[in-house]
């Protein structure tokens, strides 16, 4: 709210911002008041990180206007918006690793043209800025050397170097550790203090509540809350963030029974290149007969999980037993193993992993089973059998256009999606990995996909779908695991989810076990 | 051992490793900043062929110079608008040009000068003669190291010297300066260049534009220097062996003229070695000692000895995502 | 390499290429009209001379034949995504692989027996070569372009020593080897017409041509039957789908360069077995990157590859003819060629592709869009 003393730091005003088909912000408004800590949540999708990055100067919006500190600004460019006091540190780091710290924080703002005075000076204003703000980066250390929230008090040196007075963060949270955590919250808060204005961009409602004065609240590119935080809640924070349930998701599917353990996977843990914990303590079982739904935001060990499961990552910990199997770590499971153990993976990202888009359509068909005996003698393709299979495929699965002879790339997302499923799921594998099964794909569509899948869980198979369309885990789940920062935040049989507990867990709020009946 | 021979020795190391020296700044500064150049090869016998024909038909030292050096950037303002503006394949270009290079120079040089394909010799009032043979004379009265010394190091082309100072030059600029700080991180993490509002096309553009100076310069050494006539092909694969040094040199200047003294040594020493017997091996055969350098690169290459880390963001166009 | 463009796959295959030729050709004219040339008559020489007569059709041939095999082994390369410049080196190993075979059993083998072992020796020379940059590239992540570059120099620096010095003919001034028995000499074209009773003037085209034609179908039947071919197609466009499929990186690797490195050792069989019947220096003369030219143009599928090998071995032949009749005329002129062709169909074929497809967009959006 501008107050008479002080305009808003930024107002945002009727923002419109498509690509192609997807309308990404929907005449969106934003106000944040100087001097302040003004979270903007949302689910994956929801439109939030393309709001930041329109006022980033990345994107430039298709209708809106935008005003910084009272006064109408065009951003252009990245430049513009460092020039208007904007600062952002973005998820991934925007860092040289081979640089020291200092030659990161000056690079494109450096004081001379010579590197020595430039660093001299550098090295002052930053010196300042630390014993200002109380943050500590070692300016001398390689950036490869610096653990991650050294870094990322880099970034925000640096930012703040250049002048930020209004400073965007995006996820900072997602790889820090719950001290560094704190670390942070701590030099936010003074950083207010001095009165820079900060936008925090993150779905960790708890964060919100601890930090932030006013929240917006994102969902399908609109706005859908905006308030003070004094006069919200966590709860109606997680229930503004899902919203509410679409009816008729669930229909009258009866209980599922479930049967044998046919994957059973305990204590997995992945730690990468910057040594953040991706995977931690995650142990979870497949049962024949049941759907598992894997919900919670993009980036929380979802993608890991699978990965792990599907033999395309070898966890740093962990074990999995899969039928009379055994894998650790040393002797981790590959796809070929995966599939020749009936697991069938259907990847998250269909258009790099899950099918080769200048191969014609029957020969992504048989991607992963080319060497199965129907389509190989002696090396040897037969071509007749993959052709007839695909042709097969796309009738029962509904691929249109039904041409096994066109190109992958040529086929509309949602067909492409089918196509996959196709292939994986016609074999009835006992194990079924759906990686945002719907992703990009149209209704209809989505309709026949989640059919499918559930007439694989009824005849005996074991399915795990990954999603951050609540949505689709509230519909198609029997049991419901929720991640947040690479553990397991809480299962819950469906019929204790309320989209309610749903929006808390993912929110990070709060640790659920299932009530004992 | 005869001081007059280690002196002639260094002599000749210094004069054969300069076209060496100056392709292999040139890679450096275009490799840094992100870009591959498997053209050297041909960017030196474009501008070789361009110093003897310029320098023939009209006696001018200074042009002949100047149209080195504007072919060698024009050179580089194609690769730069193929790759870096179109996203064309790096490394192909880098072999068009050499091979239109061979093609085209021999063309040429027949169409001009009929003498199939070599060009009449540049005047010797054209090509530059020694520089401080007046200290070098001085120098030899120095007791003990005197002579050798002054065989090494007075007398030189002016290339030589000017060899030298350039890589100090270029070490400064990429080291000491604003432009090669952002040049180097150009070719670690362009996106980050790119967030910090510096624009990454311009950086290579930048870079190309010198490399393009600097195998100029390696081009008309050739013929300024070396020999008073272009040959066909008279690189003779040193645009190859200076990448290598490059390599070898880690992408720093200064490695790099290390890298380019030992394999000059190594070509100098050659002819004197064959047939000699050394305590070891034996008769060294000169081939050896010629594939001596490319042997060093693969073993260094497969990380036997350290490992050679190329710039993070080399021969990947930079593509801004809207 | 670089992005495909997406372009109807008719004018992929041929609309394309022909647009990259022609710009390359256009330019090569305008040289030779700046040299003083009309370039009208320089081009009706240059097919009379390759396809005029017998002999120029064989002397087409034979060229052909050698850049068939380079041709194919850019392909093959190509297709699992790397960029095989080795060409040059693997040729003269496989040519050295087939020589020292020759000059060990010649005297004591049949030709029966002979000829095959030098087949053979040349592919497993050739192979090597290529494996070992692969190997580095797969197991140490070395660039294998800069590997390949080496490898030649040291593969030319090899040829070198080993025919000043161990295998150079006693009493021969020049550094070649003796000459191979006659049973490790492959019988050339104008012998084997003759025993069908049809006269052939002599000339170097020998029956290595037919090894050509059938290295082509089987790297056609490879790569689009077979399921390694498979592998390597996948593994070239998505590397993560070959992940995800189960293929291991390493080893597509590693075997795209063998087979890649195979080829092109199979020039040694016509330069070495088929023409020249002892090792000499410089038998392969560029061939390897003729050989890049050739995949550009023939968009790395067999049946292309043939016809721009033919294109360049016309190019050869006829401009053999051009030197020989006009005075000032050499054959540089085609070398220079060739680098316009790399340099119009690779490495700026990403700046006609857009204008193309936006041309072509134009033209057939009446008639509808893409499927639904």
């Amino acid at each position: 709210m501008a107050s008479a003393v002080r305009p808003a730091a930024v107002a945002m005003r009727h923002i419109h911002k498509r690509f192609g088909a997807v309308h990404a912000n929907r005449d969106v408004a934003l106000t944040v008041c100087a001097g302040t800590v003004h979270g903007i949540v949302g689910e994956n999708g929801a439109g939030k990180s393309t709001l930041m990055s329109i006022l980033y100067g990345h994107y430039r919006a298709d209708g809106g206007e935008i005003e910084i500190e009272g006064r109408p600004a065009t951003i252009r460019s990245s430049r513009d918006a460092i020039a208007l006091g904007i600062g952002m540190v973005h998820q991934h780091f925007m860092l040289v690793d081979t640089l020291s710290a200092l030659d990161n924080a000056m690079l494109g703002a450096e004081p001379h043209w010579r590197l020595r005075p430039a660093r001299r000076e550098m090295r002052e204003r930053l010196d300042a800025l630390m014993r200002d703000t109380g943050m500590n980066v070692d300016l001398d250390a390689l950036v490869a050397d610096l653990p991650v929230g050294e870094r990322q008090r880099l970034e925000i040196l640096k930012a703040l170097a250049r002048g930020a007075r209004i400073l965007i963060l995006d996820e900072p949270t997602a790889v820090l550790t719950p001290r560094e955590t704190a670390a942070l919250f701590a030099t936010l808060s003074s950083l207010r203090e001095r009165g820079t204005t900060i936008l925090l961009i993150t779905h960790k409602l708890k964060e919100i509540m601890t930090l932030c004065d006013a929240v917006t609240v994102m969902r399908g590119g609109q706005v859908v809350l905006d308030r003070a935080i004094a006069d919200t809640s966590l709860d109606g924070l997680a229930e503004a963030m899902v919203g509410r349930r679409v009816d008729g998701g669930r229909g009258d599917t009866p209980d599922a029974v479930p049967g044998d353990v046919l994957l059973q996977a305990s204590g997995l843990g992945w730690t990468d290149a910057l040594g953040v914990a991706r995977l931690a303590d995650v142990s979870l079982a497949l049962r024949a007969g049941e759907i598992v739904g894997v919900a919670g935001v993009s980036g929380n060990g979802q993608s890991e999980l699978l990965d792990v499961l599907a033999g395309l990552l070898v966890p740093t910990t962990g074990r999995m037993q899969v039928g009379a199997r055994h894998f650790t770590p040393a002797h981790w499971i590959d796809p070929r193993q995966a599939r020749d153990l009936r697991i069938a993976h259907v990847p998250e990202d269909r258009q790099r992993r899950g099918l080769v888009l200048p191969f014609d359509a029957w020969e992504s068909a048989v991607l992963g089973y080319q060497r199965q005996p129907r389509y190989n003698r002696a090396g040897w393709m037969r071509q007749r059998a993959m052709r007839d299979d695909c042709a097969a495929m796309m009738e029962r699965y509904d691929v249109r256009p039904r041409d096994p002879f066109l190109r992958s790339s040529r086929f509309s997302g949602g067909n492409q999606q089918k196509l996959v499923l196709a292939r994986e799921a016609v074999r009835e594998p006992l194990v079924l990995l759906a990686g945002q099964p719907t992703r990009g794909v149209d209704v209809g569509a989505v309709r026949f996909i989640h059919g499918r899948l559930r007439a694989l869980r009824d005849a005996g198979g074991a399915v795990m779908v990954v999603s951050s369309e609540r949505d689709e885990i509230l519909a198609l789940s029997d049991r419901v695991i929720v991640m947040n920062a690479g553990r397991i935040a809480g299962e819950l049989p469906i019929a204790q989810c309320s989209e309610h507990a749903l929006g808390r867990l993912m929110g990070g709020a709060g640790h659920a076990r299932p009530r004992t009946r | 051992m005869d001081e007059v021979l280690v002196g002639t020795i260094v002599a000749s190391t210094l004069r054969v490793s300069v076209p060496l020296i100056l392709c292999a700044l040139a890679g450096v500064l275009c490799e840094r900043s992100g870009v591959i150049d498997l053209g050297l090869e041909g960017k030196m016998l474009f501008t070789a062929f361009t110093t003897a024909a310029i320098g023939v038909a009209s006696g001018s030292l200074l042009l002949a110079l100047a149209a080195a050096l504007t072919v060698g950037v024009l050179l580089s303002m194609l690769h730069g608008y193929a790759c870096v503006s179109h996203g064309g394949d790096q490394v192909v270009l880098g072999m068009a040009i050499t091979m239109t290079a061979a093609g085209l120079t021999v063309v040429l040089g027949i169409a001009w000068f009929a003498e199939g394909g070599q060009t009449p010799p540049v005047p010797d009032s054209v090509r530059p003669g020694g520089w401080f043979g007046g200290i070098g004379a001085r120098a030899a009265q120095l007791p003990v190291v005197g002579p050798a010394f002054a065989l090494a190091f007075f007398g030189h082309n002016p290339f030589v010297y000017l060899a030298l100072v350039l890589v100090a030059g270029v070490w400064w600029l990429l080291y000491r300066t604003r432009f090669g700080l952002r040049l180097r991180a150009a070719g670690e993490n362009p996106a980050m260049v790119d967030a910090a509002g510096v624009s990454v096309l311009r950086l290579r553009y930048q870079a190309l534009a010198l490399n393009g100076l600097l195998s100029g310069l390696a081009g008309a050494y050739l013929v300024l220097a070396q020999n008073p006539s272009f040959i066909p092909h008279m690189t003779a694969g040193r645009g190859y062996m200076a990448l290598a040094a490059m390599i070898f040199g880690k992408w720093h200047p200064v490695g790099a003229l290390w890298a380019c003294l030992l394999f000059g040594f190594l070509d100098a020493v050659s002819i004197r070695l064959q047939g000699a017997e050394t305590p070891l091996l034996g008769a060294v055969p000169v081939q050896a000692i010629q594939a001596l350098p490319y042997l060093m690169t693969v073993v260094l290459l497969a990380g036997f000895i350290g490992r050679a880390v190329a710039p993070k963001a080399l021969g990947r166009p930079y593509v801004k995502e809207s | 390499m670089s992005q495909p463009v997406e372009l109807p796959r008719w004018m992929d295959v041929a609309v394309l290429p022909a647009v990259n030729l022609a710009f390359a050709l256009l330019m090569a004219g305008a040289v030779v009209a700046l040299v003083g040339f009309e370039p009208g008559q320089v081009l009706g020489l240059l097919v009379k001379g390759a396809f005029g007569s017998k002999a120029g059709i064989s002397y087409t041939l034979y060229y052909a034949t050698t850049f068939v095999f380079t041709g194919l082994a850019v392909a093959v390369a190509f297709h699992g995504g790397l960029f095989n410049i080795g060409g040059e080196g693997q040729a003269i190993m496989g040519g050295l692989g087939a020589g020292l075979v020759a000059l060990a059993f010649g005297a004591h083998l049949p030709a029966w027996a002979m000829l095959p072992l030098m087949v053979l020796a040349a592919g497993l020379f050739g192979m090597t070569w290529a494996a070992v940059p692969g190997a580095l590239q797969a197991w140490r992540g070395s660039h294998i372009v800069i590997a390949t570059i080496m490898f030649n120099f040291i593969a030319a620096a090899l040829l070198s020593y080993l025919l000043g010095h161990a295998l150079k003919e006693p009493g021969n001034m020049s550094p070649e080897s003796r000459a191979f028995a006659a049973s490790a000499r492959l019988p050339g074209m104008h012998e084997a017409l003759a025993w069908l009773g049809i006269a052939w003037p002599r000339t170097p085209l020998n029956l290595s041509l037919l090894l050509a034609v059938a290295a082509a179908a089987g790297v056609y039947l490879a790569l689009w039957k077979s399921a390694p071919g498979y592998a390597l197609r996948a593994f070239g466009f998505a590397p993560d789908a070959a992940r995800y499929a189960g293929m291991r990186p390493r080893r597509v690797i590693l075997a795209s360069m063998a087979a890649s490195g195979a080829l092109a050792g199979m020039v040694g069989v016509n330069e070495i077995a088929g023409v020249h019947g002892r090792l000499l220096p410089d038998f392969v003369a560029g061939a390897g990157f003729a050989g890049i030219a050739v995949g550009l143009i023939g968009r790395n599928h067999p049946a292309g590859i043939v016809l721009a090998a033919l294109l360049f071995g016309a190019l050869h032949q006829g401009g053999s003819e051009l030197a020989f009749e006009i005075s000032g005329f050499s054959r540089d002129m085609v070398f220079m060629l060739q680098g316009l062709i790399v340099l119009f169909a690779g490495a700026m074929a990403q700046v006609a592709a857009p204008g193309l497809a936006r041309a072509w967009r134009l033209v057939s959006l009446p008639r509808g869009g893409r499927h639904g």
